[in-house]
């Protein structure tokens, strides 16, 4: 049984299809990264993982349990999802600590000492721990993408999804947000990431899907994939990123 | 024959007691109206965005009712109307209590609520999507995502038109001496058909009522600047 498994999973917004038919699973500690060209339905396909879009045809299966199942409570389920934007999406009002203890203690209840205390490893280990305090307007983008990072970690999620969470980063900032998600890769979390980063990928990635108008086009490990991608439309968009 | 002015007439002695009694009664009755409103309105608005169709009608409807309505209309459908269609046991109940002023303070809440809501609505809008998808996708519920997410950034955006509603409360509250409540205004004429002295006793409840908005704005100044400028977004 894999981690998650998409079966023939369709969308559409309207007339729209932006899923067409996907099927994949995903291993337990696998990393897979989803590249592909804008609009080829990247993010409407990890977003429908953690319900944040609703899709209308398919299933999708998260330890073989039907994440639109009958006693399925939507709230329970995300809590074991993690989720990172493009955008950081942190709470600008509240402090770097209060952005992490948030879920962990309205969701789960757990006490705030240990709520604070779990976040403070966390910082430790994205390597913030001295912005505790701080605003999130007072940090660096790639200071708040780890914020964003601690923040989904904090709830011990089982699988964590990344949608181009270096793609609104000044170039010098990409790094210690990737050596952040390399660290979580090793350590063994299920991860989907979508992203156009080659190096992260052809370290840490088991395995790249290439998304193309709503299909996986194509789907290999990342060295064959970046080295010979088969497929055309692939060869085209490698050319472009490279 | 000329006009004497008298203004220790009206500041000292028995009047003198009869403005401040109408003070404290116009304090508060804007006090609690404010208060109340302010919890009314924040329910309306949410309401209104949950996705439940027969919430979201009763917000509509409790906001476009009470906003298009005149509010001494209102004041008096508490206080004649709510009679016939209360439970005996409520009335009973209200009836005990200071009537006027329950009527007084439930028009005033409710007429309040339904600007409040619009406003709360307005500033919810202003928060990017993206706050509720990344609260909500930590496993906040909706109300949840609300109350520590979304709400207390709206309310930062909303202040200056928060202000302007709670100082039409306090004046607003000057209607209610028509069901017989003794606020400032209603002692006020009292002093006036007393003493014919009408001149100096509203010139003096003007300045109060003037004291109170500047006081009322000035501290939610006060406080939009010390305390939420702290926060550096
Ligand atoms: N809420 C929406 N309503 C209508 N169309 C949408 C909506 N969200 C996305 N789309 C469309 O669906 C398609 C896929 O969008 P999606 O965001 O999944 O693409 P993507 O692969 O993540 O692209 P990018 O690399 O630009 O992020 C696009 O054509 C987009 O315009
Ligand atoms: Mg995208």
């Amino acid at each position: 049984m894999g981690m998650i498994e998409i079966i023939s999973l369709s969308k559409w917004f309207g007339d729209f299809q932006v899923l067409k038919d996907i099927t994949d699973t995903v291993e337990r500690g696998e990393v897979l990264v989803i590249c592909g060209p804008s609009g080829s339905g990247k993010s409407t396909l990890i977003r429908c993982i953690n319900r944040l879009e609703e899709y209308q045809q398919g299933k999708i299966l998260i330890e073989g349990l039907d994440i639109h199942g009958r006693d399925v409570d939507v709230n329970e389920l995300r809590t074991h999802i993690g989720i990172v934007f493009q955008q950081f999406n942190l709470y600008p009002h509240l402090t770097v600590l209060k952005n992490i203890t948030l879920a962990p203690v309205k969701v789960k209840g757990v006490p705030k000492a240990g709520a604070e205390r779990l976040a403070l490893e966390l910082l430790e280990r994205v390597g913030i721990h001295d912005q505790a305090r701080k605003y999130p307007a007072e940090l660096s983008g790639g200071q708040q993408q780890r914020v964003a990072i601690a923040r989904a970690l904090a709830m011990k999620p089982k699988v964590m999804l990344f949608d181009e969470p270096t793609s609104a980063l000044d170039p010098e900032m990409i790094n210690e947000v990737l050596n952040v998600m390399k660290d979580l890769a090793r350590d063994g979390m299920t991860m989907l990431c979508v992203t156009h980063e080659m190096g992260f990928a052809r370290e840490v990635a088991d395995r790249v899907i290439f998304m193309d108008g709503g299909i996986i086009l194509e789907e290999a490990p990342p060295e064959e994939f970046f080295s010979k991608p088969k497929h055309e439309r692939a060869q085209a968009f490698l050319r472009e990123i490279l | 024959m000329a006009y004497t002015f008298d203004w220790k007439l009206v500041l000292g002695g028995e009047y003198g007691g009869w403005i401040v009694q109408g003070l404290a009664t116009t304090l508060k009755i804007s006090a609690l109206a404010i208060f109340c409103s302010l919890a009314l309105g924040t329910l309306i608005a949410v309401l209104r965005l949950t996705r439940m169709r027969p919430l979201v009608w009763f917000s509509v409807a409790f906001t476009e009712f009470f906003r298009n309505t005149p509010l001494l209309v209102q004041i008096f459908f508490w206080y004649f109307g709510s009679y016939s269609v209360l439970p005996e046991v409520v009335n009973k109940w209200l009836y005990r209590q200071d009537f006027e002023f329950a009527a007084g303070v439930i028009a005033l809440t409710v007429y309040t609520a339904a600007f409040i809501a619009e406003d709360i609505r307005s500033g919810i809008f202003a928060i990017p999507k993206t706050q509720i998808e990344a609260s909500r996708a930590t496993g906040l519920s909706f109300l949840q995502s609300m109350r520590f997410v979304i709400l207390p950034q709206a309310f930062r955006i909303i202040i200056p038109p928060l202000i302007s509603q709670f100082l039409n409360v306090v004046k607003n509250s000057s209607l209610v001496m028509t069901i017989g409540v003794m606020d400032l205004t209603y002692m006020t004429r009292q002093i006036e058909s007393y003493t014919f002295h009408g001149f100096e006793a509203f010139t003096v409840a003007t300045l109060i009522y003037l004291a109170i908005s500047l006081v009322v704005s000035f501290t939610v100044n006060i406080y939009n600047k010390r305390v939420l400028k702290l926060i550096p977004y």
